[in-house]
């Protein structure tokens, strides 16, 4: 298999898979937030908690995730590896620089913005999905069934607004690491064409308004909620 | 025009190098950045002092010979080659400072002039065609639609001097190593070799110690040529059908 990790070790191998990544994730987020939305829902929680049972116990969710956290894992390693790599490739740099005249802060700044989103993520797992799955978790029945009530979790946590703004704040860098992840993991792949770039810039541009802002929503209406 | 220059001068490449401030007086606003550089050299020669050391050649804008990040900027505040960057583009008082190009791959070789010819090393590993293509072909001999020879000419324009590495954040050569690709894999003369060129010229531009591509933009903002982005989105879709594709496992 020489040839693969001849491939994968040049730098466009690693930007490849920097974008591949980066587009499972941007689709993660997708899914995550249209279940998460379901904590809105005014019914104290039962669609939420029958929703999170229901994905933890479908087989092809539980091996999606694993490899979610995988591909998690390979887009930090490799962006590790890649800054290294980029960070050696100038040992002195210029006493001055225009560098804004010629490109976006986001798209220059994409380590730093993945490095918060990277602490949002470990206070995120350890807050919630640890919780959820190895915390002692209060339950609630609907229909005679009992379920982990999450709802409750959740909502004592967003009723801190401390954890809120950690939240929102973070949502903000996620927006702009969105703005530039988006439109150059299709150009990494080669996607580039006169018809579809500028409508893949637009998409990118709604997709890091819209999707973080959702989710920003959800600790914000929660806590609203909570006084 | 009265101007503070803040050159960066450096013996050898052992040497740790450092900025150093020449007053100049009596710039013309019509001159060229280089003819400036000209009349500093020559008050420097007349004290006894050595002249500051930059490249440059045709002065014509189509060399590629020319370098300079000055305030801040590869060929300074307008998209062109040094050379053709004239004075009129500073403001009377100013001080400007001018660097060398700065990446592991170009050492400085004494103060302003840099050894580019990691390029070279990079055309030298595949970007040629080794069929013998005869004299010049006559108009039209060729069959290539407009639009395809107009692309692969934009591509050709590259002069190949190195403004692409000097502006990106990660010193990395993208810019450059995917117009020499492009400029190739879009013609007929090039197809015998496109895939192995592909891999052997990323795999020189990698050894060669530049960065990898953040898709930033910056080399296309800088290029005095106009080279755009397309040409790096081909280069990744070349090398990755040629990983694919190739027999060379």
């Amino acid at each position: 298999m020489s040839w693969v990790t001849k491939t994968l070790n040049s730098t466009l191998g690693r930007k490849l898979l920097m974008a591949l990544t980066g587009i499972f994730l941007i689709l993660f987020l997708v899914v995550h937030l249209a279940g998460n939305l379901q904590l809105l829902i005014p019914d104290n929680g039962e669609s939420f908690n029958i929703y999170a049972e229901t994905m933890a116990n479908n087989p092809f969710i539980r091996v999606v995730s694993i490899g979610n956290f995988a591909f998690i894992l390979i887009h930090i390693i490799y962006a590790a590896v890649l800054s290294r790599q980029n960070k050696s490739a100038r040992p002195v740099n210029y006493a001055t620089s225009k560098a804004s005249t010629n490109s976006t802060w986001s798209s220059r700044n994409m380590g730093i913005l993945g490095t918060v989103i990277l602490i949002f993520l470990i206070i995120h797992l350890r807050g919630f999905w640890y919780e959820f799955k190895f915390g002692e978790m209060p339950t609630a029945e609907y229909g005679g069934m009992i379920y982990k009530d999450g709802f409750k979790i959740v909502s004592e946590a967003f009723s801190n607004i401390l954890y809120v703004v950690v939240y929102v704040v973070s949502m903000g860098f996620l927006a702009f690491h969105l703005s530039h992840g988006f439109a150059s993991a299709f150009q990494t792949l080669g996607l580039n064409h006169a018809k579809y770039s500028p409508l893949i810039q637009k998409i990118g541009t709604g997709f890091s308004i819209l999707i973080p802002a959702l989710f920003a929503l959800i600790p914000i209406v929660m806590y609203i909620q909570s006084l | 025009m009265k101007l503070t220059l803040k050159v960066w001068r450096q013996k050898n490449n052992a040497d740790k190098g450092g900025f150093v401030s020449y007053p100049i007086d009596g710039i013309s606003k019509d001159m060229s950045f280089l003819e400036m550089m000209d009349v500093l050299n020559e008050q420097l020669t007349e004290k006894g002092e050595d002249p500051v050391h930059f490249d440059h050649d045709c002065r014509e804008g189509i060399c590629g010979m020319c370098s300079l990040h000055i305030n801040g900027k590869p060929h300074g505040p307008q998209q062109t080659t040094t050379c053709q960057l004239h004075m009129r583009s500073f403001s009377d008082g100013e001080t400007i400072t001018i660097e060398p190009w700065r990446a592991k791959a170009f050492p400085v070789v004494k103060d302003l002039v840099v050894d580019r010819s990691a390029f070279d090393r990079i055309i030298q590993a595949g970007g040629y065609v080794s069929v013998n293509t005869g004299g010049v072909p006559d108009a039209n001999e060729i069959p290539i639609p407009k639009k395809i020879a107009d692309e692969a000419f934009d591509a050709a324009t590259c002069i190949g001097c190195g403004a692409c590495v000097a502006a990106c954040k990660n010193a990395s050569a993208m810019l450059f190593t995917s117009a020499k690709i492009s400029q190739l894999a879009m013609l007929p003369q090039g197809q015998v070799e496109r895939k192995d060129r592909a891999e052997k010229m990323i795999a020189q531009m990698d050894a060669e110690g530049f960065g990898a591509c953040t898709n930033t933009g910056a080399c296309a903002a800088e290029c005095p040529k106009g080279i755009s982005l397309t040409n790096i989105a081909r280069m990744n879709r070349e090398y990755f059908t040629a990983a694919v594709t190739t027999e060379n496992v």
